[in-house]
């Protein structure tokens, strides 16, 4: 049952992500980011880590992705023109993506190897209180520094919208 | 699979998830009749009471009449988007159903995470309303749709942070846990309920989940005087029903979980036979989120919608610094204690 589970869903994710990339019109890539996302959060929820999981929903499909996709009602964004015309400005940065990809795959593919081998894996793990309990821990720096670095955006942003201040 | 399938705790969740589902819908259908009876006596007019005793099967009525009527799409509008709108509004609004505990073992799941889980699947109905305005491809909904998202990001954030203070009193995320910390009573009268402790995170609660679900006095995204019908304007027949439904099914979920978090969820006075005490608990749940319901339809009747401009400062200047405030408050009693 769970294998069914995650192959629906793995397909899902995959068959979404490269819709993101197919698409011409902005507006469909985001949606199909959405349910790329949704479907990550199902596959979390079948390797039991329920927090992660809707964390993920809350965060990204909930709030980032409304933002992404509020822009680009506002602006009333056209399709993508390119392709029409023979000229792709992004032409090079696709090809950058590949050797990219392959880096992300050997970086994934070396921590699941490591992880693998040196924890045990306990019932605990995927609970918010063990995720709390290794964030103000193990991981109190970078936790600390990422909500530095995310004020900083913030102000950031403040400062664009206010030319003012 | 046919082991699986025919398996007894299969078939108990089968039954408790048609009752459920079927008890929601059915209340949901009865909610609007409630609504517009309720407003027709606070406006001293009769309402509807044409269809069956005093008006009872008005809903089946208004059903019917939905499900039969033509199908028109806008000549302009994005026909799949279109058509989607309805079905990702509605179907988060019933999801959020799943985990919610009516009653001791009336429950359909118990996620440990549930409370997020409601926070995380209401905050996709969004897109339903996006999508709906959007893609009508007219300005009256385009300019509803994207009041709405606006608005419903704004008081999504003071939703969740009022929460956090329960949450820490109560350690835990389970909705059924929550309900279980607050049995009991303080000097043997006064009930052990949350909105004794918490009686600041009630109030940010209760008014962001008015502006979340987009009632009056915060329904700007359909305000009927200057967008015509906001969002929904270009729908009709059984796509209108779905957006309607998925509104009064985010009512119910926000009262339920204003229950469940401030007013000891299904706890209450246990008396009577073994059959009494199974159902009274539902009863008072039910009950409790009737009280929220009717609170809702009194303040439509008797409010006035507020300025698109008060409704943001309102949101991001009163709300959400009392929010975080009330958070900081918690968590230095709950350290200290």
């Amino acid at each position: 049952m769970i294998q069914i589970l995650f192959f629906l869903f793995a397909a899902l994710a995959v068959g979404a992500a490269i819709n993101v990339l197919a698409q011409k019109h902005v507006l469909y890539s985001s949606l199909a980011l959405i349910v790329m996302l949704t479907a990550v959060s199902a596959l979390f929820i079948l390797l039991q880590a329920e927090f992660l999981a809707v964390i993920n929903v809350i965060v990204y499909a909930g709030a980032i992705m409304v933002l992404f996709v509020f822009v680009i009602m506002l602006l009333n964004l056209p399709a993508d023109p390119a392709g029409e015309d023979g000229s792709d400005r992004l032409r090079w940065l696709k090809l950058i993506g590949i050797p990219l990809g392959i880096f992300l795959l050997l970086m994934v593919g070396a921590t699941v190897w490591n992880v693998s081998n040196s924890t045990n894996a306990t019932q605990m793990t995927g609970t918010a209180q063990a995720i709390g309990q290794s964030l103000f821990t193990d991981y109190l720096l970078p936790f600390e520094l990422t909500s530095l670095l995310i004020l900083i955006a913030l102000m950031g942003a403040v400062v664009f919208a206010k030319k003012d201040l | 699979m046919i082991d699986y399938l025919t398996n007894r705790d299969f078939l108990i969740l089968m039954a408790k998830m048609f009752s459920i589902f079927g008890g929601v819908m059915t209340a949901l259908a009865y909610t609007t009749l409630l609504e517009r009876r309720v407003i027709a006596f606070v406006q001293m007019r009769p309402g509807p009471n044409r269809v069956g005793p005093m008006g009872l099967l008005q809903p089946l009525a208004d059903g019917l009449k939905f499900l039969l009527k033509e199908q028109v799409v806008p000549t302009n509008a994005n026909v799949l988007l279109y058509y989607a709108a309805p079905i990702v509004s509605l179907v988060p609004a019933i999801l959020s159903f799943s985990v919610i505990p009516f009653g001791p073992d009336l429950k359909m799941s118990d996620v440990s995470v549930s409370l997020l889980f409601v926070f995380a699947i209401t905050s996709l109905g969004v897109y339903g309303i996006v999508l709906g305005g959007w893609a009508s491809n007219s300005k009256y909904p385009l300019m509803g749709a994207m009041r709405a998202s606006a608005q419903m990001l704004s008081y999504e954030l003071s939703l969740t942070l009022s929460v956090v203070g329960v949450l820490m009193i109560g350690h835990t995320l389970s909705l059924a846990e929550l309900v279980t910390s607050q049995q009991g009573t303080w000097f043997g009268f006064i009930p052990r309920w949350n909105i004794f402790l918490q009686p600041v995170a009630f109030i940010v609660y209760i008014v962001s989940a008015v502006a979340e679900t987009n009632r009056l006095p915060f329904d700007l995204a359909e305000s009927e005087q200057e967008l015509v019908a906001g969002w929904h304007t270009e729908y009709s027949g059984m796509k209108f029903a779905m957006f309607f439904l998925a509104e009064y099914a985010n009512m119910v979920t926000v009262s339920s979980i204003a229950t469940i978090l401030f007013l000891g969820g299904w706890n209450g006075p246990s008396f009577g036979p073994w059959w009494l005490q199974m159902a009274l608990p539902t009863v008072w749940f039910i009950s409790k989120i009737f009280c929220f319901i009717f609170a809702y339809i009194m303040v439509r009747a008797t409010v006035p919608r507020i300025r698109y401009d008060q409704l943001m400062q309102f949101g991001w200047k009163v709300l959400l610094p009392l929010a975080v405030a009330n958070i900081l408050i918690t968590s230095l009693v709950v350290a200290l204690s």
